[in-house]
């Protein structure tokens, strides 16, 4: 409220400072006659001096002087009376100052509506580092968390916080180093050879490289039991072709598996599409090459994205979409999702919440309107 | 808050600039002055509100805002106050910001000089003035807007371009931008006179301190910035031939053009169209400067700006501007009446020569910036017009008027006296030869044309002040007669001296250039190099890190001969949030030469690429250039340009004259 306030005192001030000259009652006159008088007799002056310093000849000179004479003799014709004929002139400043008064508030909430952001704060960076409220401030909590590991590199605590937080972003590289750093600062884990080998397989596209079978391998010397582990050993086996050995380990993982494992869902539908009947999409998907692998994950991911654009939508399915849409480094395509989830859920508040924090989280920021 | 109140003035100013065009074009129309009078106070509200937008702005830098896109996609927290400052204008949005903030700062100039205008000139001038505004800061506003918000704020920003945080960018582009913006005004001098229907000595007289004024400082930023790339581009040359350069080069010539054609027409009343014409060119040379630079139709250090859409809208601003005034010169321009004659030799001849050989210049800087850009667009070739080719045009066309500026400079006025004039530049140029004999002597095998350059150079300085100093010293005896007698002397006669003296010293600092010599190895620490006159041994190689960069420090020893000079760091650096590198060359002057030092890559073996210049004389380059600005003020403060107000005007004509 205050800035509209604010924004108000302004417009009346650029209109008043626009205004004043019409309103005043003494109106000022053209009064050139008098500058060109003087012009010209400095300019013969001026002839003079030039004439002692030798820089004209004495000939010259009394021309130069009448030529100069001649000028302002035409001056003070040409100096016409000022059209001081008070009615229109009393007209003009009427209709001048109602397109004053008209065109400049009318033109600046036209522009500034378009592009303004009235409602925003500023965000001065000092004031955002030391506000409590930083839990809500996504960004700033990594921050601190990368200024203090850049003080302190081996804080093996602090590359294990940050570890997961990175591989949630999509900053596969940095997960893997993070957590390769962690392993090496706050000791091995089965868990973090698991998920430094999950960011390597992102960072590569999918693929189980040398290096994340690795990585797996360690996990599964420490827990033979690591899920992670060794549902990316399955995927591994099932890129190598060995789509056999690839059912039995999933298998294998989801027998041993919890009933209320989170995970379950997820295994169960690979092991469904390497099962699956030998026309399923699914079941296609899984015996193509590598790269077209991800190529129809992709197309999932657009139908998803195609069926939600037609209207409606959960939160759910939308946390779902953007998610897998910055998975898969469609960053564009993220945006876009985000902003039209906040358009349709922009009645529930706490969904909105949601998806802001969802933004923060994956380092989705978007230019504002 | 305040960025938002930041960008709510500057929406605030785009309408108030509409009004500062409207209103005061109908008052000089309708002849009346309360409509023409509401132009001044228009002005001054717009500058008033520019100024708060570019404080907010500026705030926002200062407070690392980074929910403003412009500061988070161009500063960083940890730079040093200064750099977050400059960092405003480092990008493509603030420098626009800063061009509108001096265009209405000169606007609001013009509105306050009352006394040295006359009125309806001032309410024409304002309203075409108040035209560009409007053009700027709608593209400002639609296609650049630095106020843009980000949602959620990252919380560190990407930093400046690492080559833009020196020193060299805090004052370089606000310097070039005061010069392109100053004819702005001369521009719109150019085209109320032409709506007005009368031009005359009154307007000469009017508008030669702005553009005085435009070119000492459109001539100060080209020589901050060919400083800023000879330090830090690292390879040692201070002028590339670059089509950013030659934006600003080409206004520069115009200018120069026009400071001397307005000298005939105001004290003779003659060359009306032509200067009319020089002043409607030598602003759109700056748009079109700046339509090259911010369209992003080149790649170069300099074009941090490219969008295509941009490149259209200041098209326009270009199309309109240019198209416009010359299509209102071509209406109005027959109606001038013609002024004051003189002979065929004559001042106002040398004159008239000047500036065809300056407007040839001109030409020749045009075509070989624009037939690359016009030829990549009709067929797709890239061609690059390089040195070779500026040399063999634009060198030969301005020897000879460095060579004609001695003798235009000391004949008479309407009708000279050629021999009179060409006695007395003999004794210059005797002096001059003398140099040059000496100096091919002493540098004998070595490039024949530095002597014949520092020759010239020493011939425009000598001839600048011995005119001068006849004049004072001949008939005049005694210390303190020839004070008195130097000291009467318009200032404006001082200036001319100093700025053609300037163009000597620089053409002496750019001969001598010749005689510079490079060197390259790869040193390990203890190893020497020698180039020209210079050692220099590698003393150290060490890291060590700045607030946002980290860098590899060499130092080194230099030698001159016997003499032990001052040691000198040379950097490599990299900027960590960019992941740029560049280089930082480790400079000492020694007298007005310079030993220069730049690091390449490391090798494996441990040793480093080193280059090392012995750049002999090479400062003069831009101390002649200094010493031209120092003229263009030192005229600036000249008495007549402050006895236009009738009152005062009458008293100092009277005044009594120092004895001639």
């Amino acid at each position: 409220m205050l800035i509209w306030i604010i924004f108000a005192v302004m417009t009346g001030a650029a209109v008043l400072s626009v205004l004043w000259p019409l309103g005043r009652r003494q109106p000022p006159i053209f009064a050139d006659t008098a500058g060109a008088a003087s012009l010209y007799r400095a300019q013969v002056a001026e002839i003079e001096r030039d004439l002692g310093r030798r820089l004209i000849g004495a000939a010259e000179a009394e021309a130069a002087k009448a030529e100069a004479a001649r000028r302002l003799l035409r001056a003070a014709e040409v100096e016409a009376a000022p059209a001081g004929d008070s009615e229109p002139s009393l007209r003009r400043r009427r209709a001048a100052s109602a397109i004053a008064l008209s065109c400049v508030p009318l033109l600046a909430l036209l522009v500034y509506g378009a592009y303004g952001s009235p409602s925003m704060p500023d965000q001065p960076l000092a004031a955002r580092l030391k506000s409590d409220a930083a839990g809500q401030d996504f960004a700033i909590a990594l921050a601190r968390i990368e200024a203090h590991l850049a003080a302190n590199p081996n804080d093996g605590k602090g590359w294990s916080v940050l570890a997961p937080v990175y591989l949630r972003q999509g900053r596969f590289e940095d997960a893997a180093k993070a957590f390769a750093a962690a392993i090496r600062l706050d000791g091995p884990t089965a868990e973090r050879h698991a998920a430094r080998g999950e960011a390597l397989i992102l960072a590569a596209g999918g693929v189980v490289t040398a290096g994340a079978r690795e990585a797996l391998a360690e996990a599964v010397k420490l827990d033979p039991a690591n899920p992670r582990a060794r549902f990316f050993l399955a995927i591994g086996q099932e890129q190598d072709g060995k789509i056999p050995e690839a059912i039995a380990s999933l298998q294998a993982l989801l027998a041993g598996a919890p009933a209320d494992a989170p995970w379950r869902g997820p295994v169960a539908a690979r092991l469904e599409s390497l099962q699956g009947p030998a026309d399923s999409a699914a079941a296609a998907i899984a015996k193509l090459p590598a790269q077209d692998q991800s190529a129809a994950i992709r197309g999932m991911v657009d139908s998803l994205a195609a069926r939600l654009g037609e209207g409606g939508g959960t939160l759910a399915e939308w946390s779902r979409l953007i998610r897998s849409q910055s998975v898969l480094a469609d960053r564009p395509a993220a945006l876009k999702s985000l902003a039209t989830a906040r358009e349709r859920l922009a009645a529930d508040p706490d969904a909105l919440a949601a998806l802001a924090a969802l933004a923060g989280e994956l380092g989705l920021q978007e230019a504002s309107r | 808050m305040i960025v938002e109140i930041g960008h709510f003035a500057l929406a605030l100013a785009l309408g108030v600039a509409v009004i500062q065009t409207v209103v005061p074009l109908w008052g000089v129309a309708r002849q009346d002055p309360v409509l023409a009078s509401v132009g001044p106070a228009a002005a001054i509200a717009c500058f008033l509100l520019v100024a708060l937008a570019f404080g907010s702005l500026m705030f926002s830098y200062v407070a690392s805002d980074f929910s403003v896109e412009n500061v988070a996609s161009n500063s960083h927290s940890a730079q040093p106050l200064i750099f977050k400052l400059t960092s405003v204008w480092g990008n493509h949005e603030g420098s626009m910001l800063l061009w509108v903030l001096i265009l209405v700062l000169f606007g609001a100039l013009v509105a306050l000089s009352r006394r040295s205008l006359p009125a309806r000139l001032r309410a024409g001038a304002l309203a075409a003035q108040g035209s560009i505004t409007v053009a700027f800061l709608a593209f400002t506003l639609l296609t650049s807007n630095p106020f843009r918000r980000l949602v959620p704020a990252p919380a560190e920003g990407q930093d400046l371009n690492p080559l833009l945080q020196d020193l060299g960018l805090a004052i370089h582009p606000p310097l070039l931008y005061v010069g392109y913006v100053g004819f702005s005004i001369s521009y719109a001098f150019a085209v109320a006179a032409l709506i007005d229907g009368r031009i005359d000595a009154v307007w000469a007289r009017a508008v030669r301190p702005w553009t005085l004024l435009a070119w000492t400082f459109l001539t100060l930023g080209i020589s901050m910035g060919s400083y800023w790339a000879y330090y830090e581009l690292g390879w040692g040359g201070w002028w590339f031939w670059d089509p950013v350069e030659n934006a600003s080069l080409m206004p520069w010539i115009a200018g120069t053009a026009l400071i001397h054609s307005t000298v005939v027409m105001e004290k003779r009343d003659a060359l009306k169209v032509w200067t009319i014409l020089l002043a409607i060119l030598t602003f759109s040379l700056s748009l079109l400067g700046a339509f090259i630079v911010r369209s992003g139709v080149l790649t170069s250090v300099h074009s941090f700006a490219t969008d295509p859409q941009r490149g259209l809208f200041i098209l326009a601003i270009l199309v309109f501007f240019v198209g416009g005034s010359l299509a209102l010169f071509a209406w109005r321009a027959p109606l001038l009446r013609q002024g004051g004659l003189f002979a065929p030799i004559s001042r106002e001849s040398a004159l008239v020569v000047n500036n065809l050989f300056l407007a040839t210049a001109c030409a020749t800087v045009f075509v070989g910036t624009l037939y690359p850009l016009v030829l990549e667009m009709l067929t797709g070739d890239k061609i690059s017009v390089g040195p070779p080719f500026f040399n063999a045009t634009f060198v030969p066309v301005i020897v000879p008027l460095l060579l004609l500026l001695p003798i235009g400079q000391s004949l008479a006025w309407k009708r000279g006296d050629l021999l009179g004039a060409a006695q007395r530049a003999q004794f210059a140029f005797g002096f001059a030869v003398l140099v040059t004999i000496a100096l091919l002597a002493l540098t004998r095998g070595g490039p024949v044309l530095a002597p014949l350059g520092v020759g010239l150079g020493v011939f425009l300085v000598v001839s600048a002040f011995w005119d001068l100093g006849e004049r004072v010293v001949a008939r005049a005896s005694g210390a303190a007669a020839i004070w008195s007698r130097a000291r009467g002397l318009p200032r404006s006669i001082w200036g001319t001296a100093f700025a053609h003296a300037g163009v000597g010293v620089t053409v002496i600092g750019i001969a001598a250039t010749a005689w510079s010599t490079e060197g390259i190895g790869f040193l390990k620490p203890g190893q020497s190099l020698t180039s020209g006159r210079y050692t220099f041994t590698l003393e150290s190689l060490a890291p060590r890190s700045g607030p946002n960069f980290t860098e590899e420090v060499a130092r080194f020893k230099i030698r001159s001969g016997e003499r032990e000079m001052k040691p000198v760091e040379s950097m490599k650096r990299m900027y960590t949030a960019r992941a740029m590198p560049t280089t930082e060359a480790g400079i000492r002057s020694d007298g007005f030469s310079q030993a220069y030092v730049s690091l390449g890559e490391r090798e494996a073996d441990g040793s480093i690429a080193v280059r090392a210049y012995d750049k002999p004389l090479v400062l003069l380059i831009w101390i002649g250039s200094l010493i031209m600005a120092f003229g263009g003020a030192l005229s600036l403060t000249d008495r007549r340009f402050r006895v236009a107000a009738p009152r005062r005007a009458a008293s100092a004509a009277t005044m009594p004259q120092p004895a001639e």
